[in-house]
């Protein structure tokens, strides 16, 4: 007996061994596949790509010579114009035009907001020459080193040799090698549109509470999709680009789609990015969840809070308080006990949250500006920077999602309009140089044309961001409760019945009652035969 | 003194399992409704709509029974001798006074009783079957052009509950209304009426 199980121990030792070892090969095997380029360029051996580039607009020239329609493409994006007239609306919106509650402009601020341009050189949005094929910059998006950088005060240009910046400052911005960059490009990632896209608002995660560094290398419970050990996604990966034309944009954004998922070779003209491009209209195994697609936006129940990776993001914004010096006379900076600032004197204060329960409203994609030189009530403060449109009964709107960032900023009480500030820069009338707000507006309004009374008072206002990134996974999304129940998350939303919320007053009333009395009168019923009980 | 076998046993089994239902279905119901949090809402409906399920299943069955065996007609209402029933609920009881009805085969139910039951089945079972089916399928009929207002659909539901839990408790106190407070229960558990 004994015999037999050393046999049969030793047996199964050999096959289990002999199973490792294939699994080995197989694995050998793998990264042989791996290894395979999946690209058929290897851009180091491009003659045009072995030479030295003194500035970007070099670079852009080599790419052209091969990728001729190229820059054309870019032409015609947002991330290239910064403008983008809205035809529900005919609101003239972008970057260049509208005004927010962060930085409230970038107007006057070029050279360091147009680091973030797709392009090189743009000192100032109306002089800047759009028809230029030179001045994209292709390196934004397609640098595979994470070495290319487009320092803040250089008009997006990127630096190439070590420069001392700001002048005098005695800080050295070191140079990159363009050369080694150009020969390495490849495929957008995660990390090239979080260059940008992370960092809006002046910081990491400050603006849209669900973008932000976190999502360079994600788990799965902060994405899902993204999820750098599992479904990996790019940021391409939904915003499906073709022609350099990226979908999905949130100054018009798809806020109701009733199409099925995109299927391969079928042309379909529908936003590729929405959820329901690859998830349809009926992605829950459990029938009744399903019933909530036609009302409830897929974000509101899958992303139960932004900022969930650590990094909070800036949920007000209070302008007025800024200008406090230090003992040295520097600009008064105050920081919470994590490090993060939550009082800067060149700015005011924020407050910073992580792991925001958003807040929810109808939306049915059309969104409208309060732009410079709308007549502006005090007396109807916050003024809505943005406004979601929309509401129970037009057949295009569903419960979404929204960070609402709070903020109080400078505006002409006499010419009743929001202003553009000067902050950024090295000159004179710069804010974050002088703190002097008569000197900032009076130069940020001259950029844009516009009258300024030279009184400046500060506004509340609010702006709306809708969620949609930082997908949770399924066992995270928010249970019934969360919305089925009187205060939930949805205790606000009008014009639907929720079942949980509270129903009809009158029949619970009356019902209620009825009942108790019923029970009441049975139980004096009751007590008198027990009372009257002849043994 | 006699002994009557009254209640058949698929009788007593619909019976039994209906009651079991309808109390679930009025715990969980008024959980989803908002009254109060028990099971939470997820494993209330949940539960919910597993009983409607069992509940529908189990009509089918009590329909079929009722008609091949021809025992609808105990639900005929009559209000022959229905004043004898009153006066006895309302002053015979509380006086020991003596039943006036008695149960057979062929008449289980007094006159008060079958027409209750009868009003539970025509009246308060399809007002909750309706609005409940329209509340389960809301989605189907909106695709299917029935634009109702889910609301609406909701309130004839609750409408519909309370109604259930009035008779339910009338029912249950009745049930000890028997020569001895538990005569009835026992009759219903094993079938056989004694009647003193």
């Amino acid at each position: 007996m004994q015999v037999l199980k050393q046999l049969l121990f030793a047996l199964s030792m050999a096959t289990l061994m002999g199973g490792t070892a294939h699994a080995a090969a197989d694995q050998k095997a793998g990264a042989a596949t791996a290894a395979l380029l999946k690209s058929t360029a290897d851009h180091s051996k491009f003659k045009e790509l072995q030479r030295p580039f003194q500035s970007g607009p070099e670079v852009t020239k080599a790419c052209l010579t091969c990728h001729t329609e190229a820059a054309k493409q870019v032409h015609q994006t947002q991330h290239w114009k910064w403008e983008y007239v809205n035809p529900g609306t005919g609101q003239t919106l972008g970057k260049r035009h509208v005004i927010n509650n962060f930085c409230t402009s970038v107007s006057s601020n070029y050279k360091a907001c147009a680091s973030c341009h797709i392009g090189y050189g743009m000192e100032d949005g109306s002089k800047f020459d759009f028809a230029s094929q030179e001045n994209v910059d292709c390196l934004v998006c397609h640098d595979a080193t994470g070495k290319y950088k487009k320092p803040s005060g250089f008009a997006g240009n990127p630096v190439t040799k070590d420069t001392e910046f700001p002048p005098g400052s005695g800080k050295i911005i070191r140079g990159i090698d363009l050369q080694a960059i150009a020969q390495k490009v490849g495929k957008t990632r995660r990390e090239t549109c979080g260059a940008c896209h992370f960092y809006g608002g002046g910081g990491d995660a400050v603006k849209h509470g669900d973008l932000d560094s976190s999502l360079e290398q994600p788990d799965k419970a902060l994405d899902v999709h993204m999820d750098a050990e599992g479904n990996n996604f790019t940021c391409a990966t939904c915003h499906k680009t073709d022609g350099h034309q990226v979908p999905g944009s949130r100054y018009a954004p798809t806020a109701m789609d009733k199409g099925g998922a995109h299927m391969r070779g079928k042309a379909d003209s529908s936003n590729p990015a929405t959820c329901q491009a690859c998830h349809g209209q009926a992605p829950h195994g459990m029938a009744k969840l399903n019933d909530h697609t036609d009302k409830v936006a897929c974000q509101t129940c899958h992303i139960p809070a932004f900022a969930r990776g650590d990094m909070p993001t800036k949920m007000s914004w209070d302008w007025s308080t800024a200008g406090k010096r230090d003992a040295k006379g520097k600009p008064l900076v105050i920081t919470n006990d994590d490090g993060h600032i939550t009082y800067n004197g060149i700015k005011g204060d924020f407050v910073l949250e992580e792991n925001v329960r958003p807040e929810y409203m109808w939306f049915n994609g059309s969104v409208k500006y309060t732009l410079l030189g709308d007549d502006i009530d005090k007396s109807r403060q916050p003024i809505a920077i943005n406004t979601f449109e929309g509401g129970p009964d037009d057949g295009k709107s569903m419960i979404w999602p929204v960070k609402v960032f709070r903020g109080k900023q400078p505006f002409d009480p006499v010419n009743r309009s929001l202003v553009v500030a000067h902050l950024a820069g090295e000159d004179d009338t710069a804010y974050w140089k002088n703190m002097d707000w008569q000197k900032a507006i009076t130069a940020g309004m001259a950029t844009v044309g516009k009258p300024y009374s030279g009184k400046v008072d500060f506004i509340e206002t609010v702006a709306m961001w809708p969620i949609t990134h930082m997908v949770a996974p399924k066992e995270k999304a928010l249970a019934c409760t969360e919305c089925h129940a009187r205060g939930g998350r949805l205790d606000k939303i009008e014009g639907i019945y929720i079942p949980g919320r509270g129903g009809n007053r009158i029949v619970d009333t009356v019902g209620w009652l009825a009942a108790a009395a019923l029970l009441a009168g049975v139980l004096v019923h009751g007590l008198i035969r027990f009372v009257n009980r002849k043994h | 003194m006699g002994r009557v076998y009254i209640f058949t046993r698929f009788e007593r089994l619909w019976h039994w399992i209906q009651a079991v239902l309808i109390i679930g279905m009025l715990i969980t119901g008024f959980e989803i409704h908002g009254s109060y949090h028990l099971l939470g809402f997820e494993q209330a409906h949940r539960v919910h709509t597993t009983a409607v399920w069992a509940f529908i299943g189990l009509w089918v069955f009590a329909m079929f029974w009722h008609l091949t065996t021809g025992e609808w007609r105990q639900y005929i209402p009559t209000m022959k001798n229905i004043d004898k029933i009153v006066r006895f609920y309302a002053v015979g009881i509380f006086k020991g006074e003596p039943h006036p009805f008695k149960p057979t085969r062929e008449r289980k139910h007094n006159p008060m009783q079958a027409q209750t039951y009868l009003g539970v089945t025509v009246v308060v079972t399809p007002l909750i079957w309706l609005s409940g089916l329209a509340y389960l399928f809301y989605n189907e009929l909106g695709a299917a052009g029935f634009r109702v207002d889910l609301g609406t659909i909701a309130t004839v539901h609750t409408v519909g509950a309370f109604l259930m839990l009035a008779f339910l408790i009338g029912h249950i106190y009745l049930g000890t209304t028997g020569h001895t407070p538990m005569a009835h229960f026992r009759a219903m558990v094993t079938g056989w009426d004694d009647d003193h």
